[in-house]
């Protein structure tokens, strides 16, 4: 039951990050790329991370997505303009997209992964545990990154501003 | 359903997933021109690395790495606010997101 | 030994203030001179040295004739077993000497406060003139051969300082040049003999290399190279043959310098730092055989060229060569004592000589040419009172203190080698006749210069006057110091500087003294010499009122003499042009040929790698990726091949 609903959650991934990369249309990407996400925030439930799934569909899918597609309508680029590279630097870059992967593979091949002590507790996803690590041993960076959010949001609306001329 | 799914398939499938998840990121920035879609894939090879550390963190039974899934969801959505601010900025200026206009650095 | 009149600590205290107090007027002068007016400057730096004279009376007064302080300031460099410690010595051969340093340099800088009134770089000289009696103090005050070696570069420093004063005239400058150079060969010389002191005998300090030299047996090699080396820095200071070129030529400096280093006390560096290691010279006399036959050489060689010489400064300096090789003649036949007794002597009448024509110059403005003097008596008479008695007194007249001094080194002379004696007779009569060839072609006769001139001639101030007056009292009355055992009378100097000549006596061949009879007959002849020189030059410049040739009309002989032998053509020939020909071939094949091409060949490199990197650099954002993708992939690669 499980390696169904885990190869088809992975096709569809994989289908739908290849149509973000090579959709025409720029809006289109960005919605394939949404439901790239939501394909990955169902990983994240199969590997019982409740809290992440929520989190990643709030933030990736809430968030980020519609900041995306918010710009690209703003600069209007909804359409098939964009000049594409000449041929043999597209064949080029699948190429060494794919000596990569297979690099990979060959590094992940040869590493080892260890084995893990079965039964393996399935709580460590939750709510409650997450949450108990992020407030106590992470409780310093946690504080941090609203440091960093709040540097990040003056930067972009420094940078987004409109120059006086 | 939970131990069954961990049970049942290998963590080394995951690896493969977020392995081709991350190269079709690097194919798309290596492919498109436009600067927002290059954005894009750099957040695809970000997810495909989180979809891994989620997948080492369950089997591991070690919550630490969904922790750092968390940040790395902190510092996207920054580097998300911070990157689109700055494409604004160049689109303003020379009326495009390509890439390969963009070559003032030449030496 | 006799008890110590005060205790050793007594002298610390006024030890160190006699270098320090000319130091202090160095840096006050030298640091804020500009915020002080000139007079302040000059008289400021005149009571520095008087303070150091009076603490070196009160060292002298003190200071038991057999007895030495060493004074330790601090250690200096200390490894391994070298331990050279930055320290003092006080004995009789150093007060000596600091006695005619503090105390002539006193009147000469006394006489150049109105001598150098109306230069506009008075603070400058005064500045330097502190900083060299500082360096001959530490010269002849330290305890070991590093400290006499630093004094004795720094005076060749401000002797190229002060030579070169007028800096604005290029002649000048290669005067100063050329005696900075020629001092640099002889200082190659004691600075080797000093690595060969520390090399074999493991120390610098006087008292323990002569303990150390008198365990060697007398004139073995090592003896005779350390010696030889000395001598050669002591030739290049104090200008014997063949490196005494540079003298006549530091004449181009003011003429208190000209007194003060050039005659009184840097030149006579080289003949202190031989008495000071007498023991190790005495120890090798075919060192002393050397020394012996350049300093007759050199009197003898340095006395001709001064016969004619025209400008009345260059006179001095030739005779002041000359009797530098008499110096080094006493010296050489092992007289220590008789040598430096000469030293003093000869400091009293040629700096009053030298500070006497100064007074001269400037009465005439600047004219120092004696055929354009003459008939001076009479218009400035203290200066030729003081200027005659002096020449009196260097050429041997009898009772005046150079007839003593140059008859005790005769005396020498005369029990050792009949030859020398003969040939140093020779040179004292020829002294005798070019001074007073001077004298009265200076003051005697008439006026030669123009009308002009002759209006503005006037007595020099009392500054001026006042040291030449002493030093006039000093030449006259110096040689009670060293009277002749015939007079049955002490022989002061000898007996004071005894403790410091005493142990080399040991290794001297003794010869057999003279009898009074022959000394009598010695002096007599000596006497009868000089006054008979004397008459000679009167005959010939004053009654016969010959004046000096043109140097055009010149031939044979008198030509080369007056041409000083072309000796400093021959260097220039010999030495400088091949110098200038190898410097252009290693210009040509070293610098140009070698250093330039591989340092342009480097450059070359640089700029090409950085030609090809910047290919790299295209701007293009997509390349970049690419190229990290791909550099990406080459590391995993390597990790995983490794």
């Amino acid at each position: 039951m499980s390696h169904y609903l885990f190869y088809i959650l992975s096709t569809l991934s994989i289908i739908s990050a290849l149509l973000v990369v090579f959709s025409r249309v720029p809006v289109y990407s960005v919605l394939w790329l949404v439901v790239c996400f939501f394909t990955i925030a169902g990983h994240y439930i199969m590997l019982n991370a409740q809290f992440l799934a929520i989190v990643h569909i709030i933030v990736y899918a809430g968030a980020i997505m519609v900041l995306f597609l918010f710009v690209v309508m703003l600069l209007n680029l909804n359409k098939e303009n964009e000049q594409h590279k000449i041929n043999w630097v597209k064949f080029a870059a699948v190429i060494s997209g794919g000596i990569l992967f297979l690099t990979l593979i060959a590094a992940m091949k040869s590493s080892d992964l260890g084995t893990y002590s079965l039964p393996i507790k399935s709580e460590i996803g939750f709510v409650q545990n997450v949450g108990m690590k992020l407030f106590t041993d992470y409780v310093l960076p946690f504080e941090l990154s609203s440091v960093l959010f709040l540097s990040a949001m003056i930067g972009a609306v420094v940078l987004a501003k409109k120059e006086k001329s | 359903m939970g131990e069954t799914t961990l049970q049942a398939i290998p963590q080394n499938w995951y690896l493969l997933l977020s392995t081709f998840l991350f190269c079709i990121g690097v194919i798309g920035v290596l492919f498109r021109r436009n600067a927002i879609i290059i954005l894009m894939c750099v957040e695809l090879m970000l997810n495909a690395v989180n979809l891994l550390l989620v997948s080492f963190s369950a089997y591991a039974n070690n919550a630490d790495g969904q922790v750092f899934v968390f940040f790395i969801m902190v510092v996207a959505a920054a580097e998300v606010a911070v990157g689109l601010a700055l494409l604004v900025s160049i689109y303003r200026n020379v009326m495009s997101t390509d890439i390969d206009v963009l070559s003032k650095l030449k030496g | 030994m006799t008890e110590q009149i005060l205790h050793d600590s007594a002298f610390i205290m006024p030890g160190i203030l006699i270098p320090l107090l000319p130091l202090i007027g160095f840096l006050i002068n030298g640091l804020f001179g500009k915020y002080l007016p000139k007079a302040a400057a000059s008289w400021l730096a005149t009571s520095a040295i008087l303070g150091s004279f009076l603490c070196t009376v009160y060292v002298f007064m003190n200071l038991n004739a057999a007895d030495s302080v060493t004074i330790d300031l601090f250690q200096w460099i200390a490894f391994s077993k070298v331990n050279i410690g930055f320290s003092f010595l006080i004995d009789p051969l150093t007060v000596v000497m600091l006695l005619v340093i503090t105390g002539i340099g006193f009147l000469i800088h006394l006489y150049s406060i109105g001598y150098m009134h109306d230069d506009e770089g008075v603070t400058r000289f005064f500045t330097y003139l502190n900083l060299f009696i500082f360096f001959m103090l530490l010269l002849v005050m330290g305890s070991n051969y590093l400290v006499m070696f630093i004094g004795w570069e720094g005076v060749g420093l401000c002797s190229y300082l002060l030579i070169g004063f007028w800096f604005k005239n290029d002649a000048y400058n290669n005067a100063a040049k050329k005696a900075f150079v020629m001092n640099r060969i002889g200082d190659l010389g004691f600075l080797l003999g000093m690595f060969f002191i520390l090399f074999n005998f493991g120390t610098l300090e006087y008292g323990a290399v002569a303990e150390q030299a008198s365990k060697l047996t007398p004139n073995s090699m090592l003896l005779v190279a350390i010696t030889l080396l000395l001598f050669v820095g002591a030739m290049g200071k104090s200008a014997q043959l063949p490196l005494y070129t540079w003298l006549p030529d530091a004449m181009a400096g003011p003429t208190p310098v000209s007194a003060l280093i050039h005659a009184a006390t840097m030149v006579t560096a080289g003949i202190y730092m031989v008495v000071r290691s007498n023991v190790l010279f005495a120890m090798a006399p075919h060192t002393l055989d050397v020394i012996l036959i350049v300093g007759v050489a050199t009197s003898v060689f340095a006395a001709v060229i001064g016969l004619m010489q025209n400008d009345i400064k260059k006179v001095l300096a030739y005779s002041t060569v000359s009797q530098l090789g008499l110096m080094f003649a006493a010296l050489g036949l092992g007289a220590f004592s008789s040598g430096m007794f000469h030293v003093v002597t000869h400091a009293f009448f040629k700096a009053c000589l030298f500070l006497g024509s100064g007074s001269v110059i400037h009465a005439l403005h600047g004219e120092q040419d004696i055929r354009k003097m003459g008939g001076l008596k009479k218009l400035i008479p203290i200066t030729y009172l003081t200027f005659i008695t002096a020449s009196f007194a260097i050429s041997g007249f009898p009772l005046l203190s150079g007839f003593f001094s140059k008859d005790e080194i005769l005396a020498h002379a005369f029990e050792q080698n009949k030859l020398v004696w003969g040939i140093l007779s020779i040179s004292s009569m020829i002294t005798a006749f070019y001074m007073f060839r001077l004298v009265y072609l200076t003051f005697f006769g008439t006026f030669r210069g123009t009308d002009e001139t002759k209006k503005h001639i006037h007595e020099s101030p009392i500054t001026i006057t006042l040291p030449l007056i002493a030093l006039c009292i000093l030449s006259v009355f110096g040689g009670i110091l060293g009277l002749p055992s015939v007079f049955h009378a002490t022989h002061l100097f000898a007996t004071y500087l005894s403790s410091v000549t005493e142990p080399s006596k040991a290794f001297l061949y003794e010869h057999e003294a003279i009898s009074h009879s022959a000394e009598l007959m010695l002096m007599a002849f000596a006497g009868i010499a000089a006054i008979a020189s004397i008459w000679f030059a009167y005959q010939k410049y004053v009654t016969k009122g010959e004046q000096p040739a043109d140097e055009a009309s010149l031939t044979g002989l008198n030509k080369w003499i007056s041409n000083k032998f072309y000796v400093d053509e021959l260097y220039d020939k010999a030495v400088v042009k091949p110098m200038l020909v190898l410097s252009d071939l290693f210009m040509v094949v070293v610098d140009k040929l070698i250093i330039d091409l591989s340092v342009n060949a480097i450059a070359w490199f640089v700029g090409l790698t950085g030609r090809i990197t910047r290919l790299f650099q295209t701007g293009n954002t997509g390349f970049y990726i690419f190229a990290m993708v791909l550099s990406m992939v080459v590391l995993f690669v390597i990790r995983l091949l490794a």
